[in-house]
């Protein structure tokens, strides 16, 4: 970027909040999806709202690139700066402005983290549902752009469930409020479009989220199985029994073995998978639900059946599933985490070929998805330094993704398209289908300025590699010399 | 002059010839079918996937909701939010273009939180897809959502997929007396925030009653309602059924001949009320915890109760009653964006006007 274009850029913020040093760029050149790298031309750390309209507008009206970030940790690459873009780092934008106990809403800026949320409401017996695994560092700005999940989606739905209200500034710097405080809202919603836009249409600057009553009680099973199938057939037995369990996680070995490693959180010995079950309500209900939980997995063929006695019990429990994706990192110096969904009833299937497909490629492949919810999370261990590792393991990546939409599910439950998936949106959507979203996101975005190259495959993507001129350049905002 | 199409895409051809449509369903509100050659949507009705064990069902945007809640019902399942008019008539296209739920939105969600998957015609007359048909999926935008409440103004929908839950074993509806209305919410954001997890909670305005619908096994109902009892000794009642659901989702409670809706938050039920005191008769029913204010009122209370609404704040949508105009009352808002979403989608202006 030239003098005059930082300048610029530069009289909107105090120059401390204005990056443009290589060694403060480059922490910022990834997100959780390590194996993309993109270079920002400039980091902004603005600390009010007023002052993202600003930057957003600059942009805008330069036609510079920019993307949003909260604490980084998409595995879709979905914050992955655009190449010489600007990257708007909203950590500081971290205020909750309010926990309203009658209402059962808090009202919170995009940098606050997820758990504060629930951390906040907690002295009214209220908390904020999504818990996707990252929660004590992941920021809800980037949970609604990604419309991220968690364990308890069956029962309570992904973020944007979750979300009643926002104020956002658009692409265009259209400064703009959908919905609002009131669970129920009339006209075409607004908010439920901008939630999963994947930053494509603007940056979301205060939320509007509904709380919930914390469960009163928890039944948390923790069951040992010889095969991933009978830990499957264990879920189906769940299911249909008419139970609605709060969570149904499964882990197979090889991710076992790398909690175990990372947290010793003491998974049955042996087991080729494990199951999670956790029932939660009040006591009476829990306790009348958790007499029939038991007699079903009394009958499936678990060789271990532990119950959690206590919240430290069910802490346990829980760490060795959340540590998960960062435990595997502990068997391999790369991995990469995949996200497709499959029908319930398919599960079983898609494991089989899953494992056929890593014994086939060599690559070893761990397990650890929502079975409630068909969500797969294979993680693909690779060695990146080997030449090839790479493209290796993302074909591999590939060939399940195009199985999941084979099998009638989805390349992504909750991590979002992003820079990963894009390619293979059209597995899922016709072209006239991608056309009109496209259309949609030219109505919030008709310079395509916000997170270009996530979502939709092709031509548009600048995000990996930059051909042809800059975006600055193409502003007239700096040239050649 | 109407169309009756009997497929998805004999509704695209229908949209490509005619310069003005606009979709009609069980017609069970009337005030949200806007001008147009009226593209009757009844032939298009079924059930076209429903595997149990996926918790989801496709089906045909005029399949009417009973239909739908039979077949769950068949297999122990239902749609949570308690889809409303469904003994009237209503269609599931209708209403998710209208938005519509009923008391269970309360505990697990309104329809939009159910809506996985919509085929629909867009204003040039071609098929498109979005969302999906798995119970989890965040692939591509989420149009679904935006076609909640969306009255039909951006698309016809042809084809919806929902995400379903299995019925609770059993259920209990309790009626808790209140001496006023200030009362009452301090008793309802006491129960919103109880470990009692109703599945649906209501506010009866004139009769100063709350309505609690707890779901679950018989024996933790019995211990639950006893205990609601002794909370507020000698105002609670435990109801023979739970006809008092029905005649929410049916707008039977009320005597006016129209009924609007207007959403609120419980910090705003007392303001409301009073608000409403002048207007005689206007009758109101808090549902999903406060989530709602359904109104019922007679069309020469109309203009009043659009003024009162406009000096709460607040806005509102009328779905029954006869007399034309605008259902919109109350605060009107307008976008930038909603014109340009509406030229993406429909750069014709085929189908009513947002």
């Amino acid at each position: 970027m030239n003098q005059s274009a930082l300048n610029e850029l530069s009289a909107l913020l105090p120059a401390e909040r204005v990056m443009t040093q290589d060694a403060h760029l480059a922490a910022y050149e990834s997100d959780g999806l390590t194996a993309f790298k993109a270079r920002p031309r400039a980091v902004v750390v603005p600390e009010t709202a007023e002052e993202v309209i600003e930057v957003v507008r600059w942009c805008h009206e330069r036609e510079v690139p920019f993307v949003a970030r909260g604490s980084g940790t998409s595995l879709s690459g979905g914050s992955l700066p655009v190449e010489d873009g600007i990257v708007i780092a909203l950590n500081r934008l971290n205020r909750i402005l309010e926990v309203d106990p009658i209402d059962r809403v808090a009202v919170v800026e995009p940098g606050v983290i997820n758990l504060d949320v629930s951390r906040a409401a907690e002295q009214y017996g209220l908390h904020f549902a999504p818990d996707p695994s990252s929660q004590s560092i992941c920021t809800i700005g980037g949970n609604v752009a990604f419309n991220s999940g968690g364990a308890h989606c069956l029962k309570y739905g992904m973020t944007s469930n979750h979300v009643m209200g926002l104020k956002a500034v658009l692409a265009t710097g259209e400064a703009v409020e959908f919905g609002g405080r009131s669970r129920e809202q009339i006209g075409p919603d607004l908010t439920g479009l901008f939630c999963g836009s994947e930053g494509l249409f603007g940056v979301g600057l205060e939320f509007t989220l509904r709380l919930l009553p914390k469960a009163e009680d928890f039944h948390t099973v923790l069951a040992g199985y010889g095969s991933l199938e009978e830990a499957g057939s264990a879920v189906s037995a769940v299911i249909e029994s008419g139970l609605l369990p709060g969570a149904l996680e499964i882990m197979d070995a090889l991710a076992i073995e790398a909690a175990e490693a990372a947290v010793a959180c003491g998974y049955p010995k042996g087991a080729e998978a494990v199951l999670i079950v956790e029932l939660e309500g009040p006591v009476e209900k829990v306790a009348a639900e958790r007499e029939q939980l038991d007699r079903i997995l009394k009958d499936t063929n678990s060789f271990e059946v532990r119950v959690a006695a206590n919240a430290e019990e069910r802490m346990t429990i829980w760490r060795g599933r959340k540590s998960a994706f960062s435990a595997v990192g502990r068997l391999s110096p790369d991995f990469i985490v995949q996200d497709g969904v499959v029908p319930r009833s398919r599960l079983g299937e898609a494991l089989r070929r899953i494992g056929e497909m890593s014994k086939e490629t060599g690559l070893r492949v761990a397990n650890v998805f929502h079975a409630g919810d068909g969500n797969l999370h294979p993680l693909i261990l690779y060695d990146g330094r080997v030449e090839g590792g790479l493209e290796r393991a993302e074909a591999l990546a590939g060939r399940i993704l195009e199985m999941c939409v084979e099998m009638g599910g989805s390349i992504t439950g909750e991590h979002g398209v992003g820079m990963e998936k894009r390619d293979f949106l059209p597995g899922m959507f016709s072209d006239y289908d991608i056309a009109v979203m496209k259309r949609v996101r030219a109505a919030f975005d008709p310079k395509e300025v916000a997170n270009p190259g996530k979502m939709f495959p092709g031509a548009e993507a600048p995000a990996l590699s930059q051909h042809g001129l800059h975006p600055l350049e193409k502003a007239g905002v700096i040239s050649r010399e | 002059m109407s169309e009756r199409p009997v497929s998805a895409e004999d509704v695209a051809a229908a949209v490509r010839g005619h310069s003005q449509v606009c979709a009609v369903g069980g017609g069970t509100k009337r005030p949200l079918v806007g001008a147009g050659v009226p593209i009757e949507l009844s032939a298009l009705s079924g059930i076209t996937e429903y595997e149990a064990s996926e918790y989801t069902f496709t089906a045909m945007a005029g399949t009417p909701v009973g239909e739908v809640e039979d077949a769950l019902r068949a297999k122990g399942q239902y749609l949570p939010f308690d889809p409303l008019f469904v003994e009237a008539g209503a269609t599931l296209g209708g209403t998710v273009a209208s938005g519509l739920s009923g008391p269970g939105r309360f505990r697990y969600g309104g329809i939009r939180d159910f809506l996985i998957g919509v085929q629909f015609v867009d204003g040039r007359g071609q098929l498109v897809r979005s969302g999906g048909k798995v119970v989890k999926n965040a692939a591509g935008f989420d149009l679904p959502k935006f076609m909640v409440g969306s009255l039909g103004r951006f698309g016809i929908m042809t084809e919806l997929s929902f995400k379903v839950f299995p019925a609770p074993v059993g259920s209990v509806t309790l009626k808790v007396a209140c001496p006023d209305s200030a009362e009452a919410m301090e008793r309802l954001a006491e129960i919103s925030s109880s470990r009692w997890e109703a599945d649906a909670l209501d506010y009866q305005g004139g009769e100063g009653a709350l309505f609690l619908r707890l779901g679950g096994p018989r024996k933790a109902l019995d211990l639950l309602s006893q205990e609601i009892g002794n909370r507020w000794p000698g105002e609670v009642t435990r109801l023979e059924n739970g006809a008092i659901w029905t005649d929410v989702k049916e707008a039977r409670w009320g005597a006016g001949t129209h009924l609007a809706k207007v959403p609120v938050t419980p910090s705003r039920i007392v303001d409301l009320e009073e608000g409403l005191a002048s207007l005689e008769g206007v009758q109101s029913w808090y549902s999903s915890g406060g989530a709602v204010a359904w109104l019922s009122f007679d069309g020469s209370d109309r203009e009043a109760l659009d003024r009162r609404l406009t000096d709460c704040g607040l806005a509102g949508l009328t779905v029954r009653g006869e007399g034309g105009g605008s259902p919109w009352l109350g605060q009107r808002e307008s976008g930038k964006i909603l014109g340009a979403v509406k030229i993406a989608l429909d750069p014709e202006g085929k189908f009513p006007a947002t």
